[in-house]
């Protein structure tokens, strides 16, 4: 008898501090796979955000920059340009990416940066609190929109990866899901396109994972999971927007 | 035989890996871990475990080995 499934090389062995049914374990577990798969380990540089996402170096077996704040698209910028050898991705949520960091986002990608960006979209401020975010869903209960988000007040929430798309820089953006086993092997196969485009220095890639966040929703984990394809699978559409080479 | 392991330390209770397994061989433990969880809990009745790792495709802990 083989194993057929076991935890991925670059993956810790250690418990993470995500609550139960949390989505960040399974899409770290996704990048971890498929570094294994490209044997990238050895030569790739992390960057790590602020959110639940900020343990990043605790949980993989790589190099690792902390950059909180936004700034991870910035710091990832100067590594590769200072170690254009190494494989370099950022991880960020969306408070992290979709609010502080739009800046630093928007410019990344515009310039066409040869790095990947793996950005996790939970409709809320994980770490902090379950604040609304640029991406909460209109109607969505947080602990700022106690009465649900207003669109007239608050605005819509930000489509980041067809926002990034239209930008020429882009050579890669995507969406995927983590949610049923069918969209988890989907999502693989985005984060490998994702991977290649770097690997084979064809430009700036992104992915969006769509993450529940049980927590901060007030729901258990399975009615969170639920969640992410009865709502924000509505709103915010799993798909490739842009595959310049074609991958 | 193709089987699972599940880790009930690592395990968190979070209930997805039930939802995952098609044969509705996994449930959630009634005994508490060392963290405070309800583990899931692997039990084969007449019907087999086929070895298809969809539920520890859905685990966001990696708590699960499959072999086949």
């Amino acid at each position: 008898m083989q194993q057929v499934f076991r935890r991925p090389e670059s993956l810790k062995d250690v418990q993470t501090h995500f609550c139960p049914g949390c989505h960040h374990g399974t899409i770290h577990r996704i990048v971890a796979e498929t570094l294994d798969e490209f044997d990238l380990a050895r030569k790739t540089i992390g960057v790590a955000s602020i959110g639940c996402s900020v343990f990043l170096y605790s949980y993989f077996d790589l190099d690792v920059v902390e950059s909180p704040h936004g700034r991870a698209p910035a710091v990832a910028t100067g590594v590769k340009r200072a170690r254009p050898d190494r494989f370099v991705f950022t991880y960020q949520g969306d408070g992290d990416l979709a609010a502080i960091g739009t800046a630093e986002i928007i410019h990344a990608a515009n310039r066409g940066e040869d790095i990947t960006v793996i950005f996790v979209n939970n409709t809320t401020y994980g770490m902090t609190g379950g604040q609304m975010a640029p991406t909460t869903l209109p109607g969505q209960r947080t602990s700022t929109s106690p009465y649900g988000r207003r669109s007239e007040k608050e605005g819509f929430p930000v489509r980041v990866a067809e926002l990034l798309s239209g930008l020429d820089g882009v050579a890669f953006s995507a969406r995927a899901a983590v949610n049923s086993p069918r969209n988890i092997m989907d999502a693989k196969k985005q984060m490998k396109k994702a991977f290649r485009y770097q690997i084979e220095g064809k430009g700036f890639s992104f992915v969006e994972f769509l993450s529940a966040c049980p927590t901060n929703w007030g729901m258990g984990a399975i009615e969170a999971n639920e969640r992410v394809g009865r709502e924000m699978c509505e709103y915010f559409r799993l798909g490739t927007f842009k595959n310049t080479a074609n991958l | 035989m193709p089987t699972i392991e599940i880790d009930e330390l690592r395990c968190k209770g979070c209930g997805l890996c039930t939802i995952a397994c098609p044969k509705k061989l996994i449930t959630l433990s009634e005994q508490i871990n060392n963290h405070g969880y309800t583990p899931a809990l692997f039990q084969e009745t007449e019907i087999k475990c086929t070895g298809c790792a969809l539920c520890a495709e859905m685990c966001p802990d990696v708590a699960i080995k499959v072999f086949k």
